[in-house]
């Protein structure tokens, strides 16, 4: 039988390794795909409570979080794309000029 | 009318002082005629208002200053305090003097500051001296005597310090103000006093008086030693006389006048021989109620002024410098007054003191008309035989000597003889207990006096010219007030010995236990033997046998060494008050200023220096560290609020 818990501990373990993914990997794409995977766990979050709960109201959110990972993304790529133009690389480590 | 010209009376050389600024600086002699029209002119206003004075004397009322009345019915210190000027008797002999003489050194230093370069800032000086001394005398009640006060004090600093490019003539000028702001803590210190105690939320001298005569002063106050108490009377004349021997130069801040003697000439006749130095006995003379009901500090001063006069004409009869017999000489004369201030017969005091602006001014003037003949010549060692160069001058202070010496007919005669028959006849139960050592000493300081300005008159004017230079005769401008005061210097005396006393008295009453006593012209000359054997044992010595003089110096050369270091008052205070204070105060700066203070405010610059390197760690610039700094951010924040 599936329980909100199993769901729950997908969707941490799941948010969990985007959490490190994005914090440890060093390049670009890969980090943006991290932080989708951390937006579809908090999605599988949202609906499984809104089973469990019994009203739609974690559904809604759903494709609220949808429109904005989509519109994110495309920003991100955007930016790696221009910041590929400028120095042929995606590779986050090179990326220096913030420092003091 | 009368009241709006008093009104303006003190302006008008306050004017003047801005005038003589504002034209002196574009055309140097401008300065002076304009200061000098100042001058006139408030004599000639001065004039007019005393000729239409009443008995009763005049009010007038500028502007309210200070208004602190809580209209409650007990409890807190109301005070009102309006900008008022009193011009009665009292005052108006005062202005006399103040303009009178004050004109004629005006014309004087016409001729005497010429060519000196800076005559538009001297003429401003004296013209604001002018004013603030005007505004002294004229208060109507103690704050506004005290705003005066102040301001000759600035003006005294300032005209002593004139030539201030010599650090010498800086350091008198400083050290004439700050003497005069120890007397000005105690002067202020009885007037809280006077607010305190006396309750009657004004501190206006015709209030005071009547209070103070109707007993007021007669309650006890906690005195600020230990837990005795001492009556409101004494403690405020004992503040207020302090003040006065702070301006008035006694015993024991007299130190300063002397080092005075580096200003100009005119400045030491105007401010240290006629005005500002009678400050104090003016002082005594407005609030004599006050004093009149502490008869212990009435006896304190008569001990300090004996004192004071004796000690300065024993230091005077040493010295070399001309002006600095007559500085001594104006601080023996000024205890001369304070005597007679304290016998209760306050206006012999006041007697002296115009009598003495007489004699004593042109005796400065005189002494300034040789150092201008004899190209700034000042040391008697170096002058003599004069009398056939400069004429006038000789004869004005011959006539001035004469007068200070106290012989019958000259002017000071009849003020001394005052003086003297005053304190024989005082009531005071504590003068009484002193006469016996008191009168032998004060007849010795005047045939002391009689000697040492003799001493002058012939080692300046008489034998055979010492110096280098070729010594003239002065202008008319300087010479025309010598011959003026000299005149008065003779018929002063005789004049006034009959006016002066029923003149002052509408103010300051004179005491029923005073009979004058009539002396005819032969008793009067009786009288001024000490003056004759003083003037005639200088004449002696100094003319006659100079030996004498040398031979004395040597039997009694410990007595000299003590004389001509002026019983070592200045090397006391060094040693006891400034070195001290200027050893604290280093401590103070080089530890609480340089360590505590300016460590503390750098000190909190270099932590907020420190903080920020160590805030600086966290911006590598490393894409990845942010992400996981806001990833730990946001950890914490969860923490907080759900565990938390």
């Amino acid at each position: 039988m599936m329980t909100l818990g199993h769901y729950l501990t997908v969707a941490t373990a799941l948010f969990t390794i985007g959490a490190v993914g994005v914090l440890v990997r060093r390049n670009a794409i890969v980090m943006f795909m991290c932080i989708e995977l951390m937006l579809n766990a908090v999605n599988l979050a949202f609906v499984a409570l809104s089973k469990t709960v019994g009203n739609l109201d974690g559904q809604i959110v759903v494709f609220f979080v949808m429109v904005v990972a989509a519109a994110e993304a495309a920003v991100g790529l955007a930016i790696i794309i221009s910041v590929f133009r400028a120095r042929r690389s995606v590779d986050t480590s090179r990326t220096r000029e913030l420092r003091l | 009318m009368e009241k709006n010209l008093l009104a303006w009376l003190p302006f008008i050389p306050l004017l003047g002082a801005l005038g003589a600024y504002v034209f002196g600086l574009k055309h140097r002699p401008a300065a002076g005629i304009t200061a000098t029209v100042a001058a006139v002119a408030s004599f000639a206003v001065t004039v007019l208002l005393v000729l239409s004075l009443p008995q009763n004397g005049w009010n007038v009322e500028l502007f309210t200053w200070m208004d602190v009345r809580f209209h409650t019915e007990a409890g807190g210190q109301d005070l009102f305090v309006p900008f008022a000027f009193r011009f009665d008797n009292l005052a108006a002999i005062m202005c006399l003097v103040i303009t009178g003489i004050g004109s004629l050194i005006h014309l004087y230093s016409t001729a005497y500051m010429k060519g000196d370069g800076s005559e538009h800032r001297f003429f401003c000086y004296l013209n604001l001296f002018l004013f603030s001394m005007l505004l002294l005398v004229l208060g109507a009640n103690l704050p506004v005597l005290f705003v005066g006060w102040e301001g000759v004090g600035l003006c005294s600093y300032l005209l002593i310090g004139f030539w201030f490019t010599n650090a010498n003539y800086a350091a008198a000028g400083r050290k004439a103000f700050i003497v005069n702001r120890i007397g000005d803590a105690a002067f202020l210190i009885g007037t809280f006093a006077l607010v305190k105690y006396l309750d009657i939320g004004s501190l206006d001298f015709q209030a005071i008086g009547e209070k103070f005569a109707a007993g007021a002063g007669d309650v006890l106050i906690p005195s600020l030693i230990g837990g005795s108490s001492v009556t409101l009377a004494s403690f405020v004349a004992l503040c207020l006389f302090i003040g006065a021997t702070g301006k008035s130069a006694q015993i024991p801040l007299f130190v300063w006048l002397p080092d005075a003697m580096a200003g100009p000439t005119p400045v030491s006749a105007l401010i240290h021989a006629a005005t500002m130095v009678t400050a104090g006995i003016y002082l005594i003379a407005r609030l004599s109620p006050v004093f009149a009901a502490a008869p212990v500090i009435m006896a304190i001063v008569c001990v300090v002024a004996a004192l004071t006069a004796f000690i300065a004409a024993t230091i005077a009869v040493v010295q070399n410098d001309i002006k600095k017999v007559l500085a001594y000489s104006t601080v023996s004369q000024l205890g001369f007054m304070f005597l007679g201030a304290s016998s209760g017969v306050v206006w012999v005091g006041i007697f002296h003191l115009v009598t003495h602006a007489f004699f004593k001014a042109c005796l400065f003037l005189g002494a300034g008309s040789v150092i201008h003949g004899c190209h700034h010549e000042q040391d008697m060692r170096h002058l003599g035989g004069l009398s056939k160069y400069m004429p006038i001058t000789f004869v004005t202070y011959l006539i001035s000597t004469l007068a200070i010496a106290g012989i019958y007919p000259f002017a000071g005669y009849h003020s001394k003889h005052a003086i003297l028959a005053a304190l024989e006849a005082s009531p005071n139960p504590i003068l009484a207990s002193m006469s016996g050592w008191l009168m032998p000493l004060v007849s010795l300081t005047a045939g002391l006096t009689a000697f040492y300005m003799t001493r002058s008159l012939v080692l300046t004017f008489f034998g055979s010219y010492r110096g280098h230079a070729h010594p003239h005769e002065s202008p008319l401008a300087m010479t025309l007030p010598l011959i003026v005061l000299s005149i008065w210097a003779i018929a002063g005396g005789i004049a006034l010995e009959e006016r002066l006393p029923a003149f002052v008295s509408t103010v300051v009453p004179t005491p029923e236990w005073w009979h004058p006593h009539h002396a005819s012209w032969l008793e009067s000359i009786k009288h001024s033997w000490i003056g004759i054997l003083g003037v005639g044992l200088a004449l002696f010595i100094y003319l006659g046998a100079p030996a004498i003089a040398a031979n004395c110096a040597r039997l009694g050369a410990p007595l000299r060494k003590i004389l001509e270091g002026k019983y070592f008052f200045d090397e006391i205070y060094q040693l006891l008050i400034v070195d001290p204070l200027r050893r604290t105060s280093n401590i103070l700066w080089s530890f609480v200023d340089v360590r505590v203070i300016d460590g503390t405010v750098n000190g909190t610059a270099a932590l907020v220096e420190v903080s920020g390197e160590v805030g600086r760690a966290t911006q590598t610039g490393d894409l990845r560290h942010y992400c996981l700094l806001m990833f730990a951010g946001s950890v914490a924040l969860l923490v907080f609020y759900f565990v938390l």
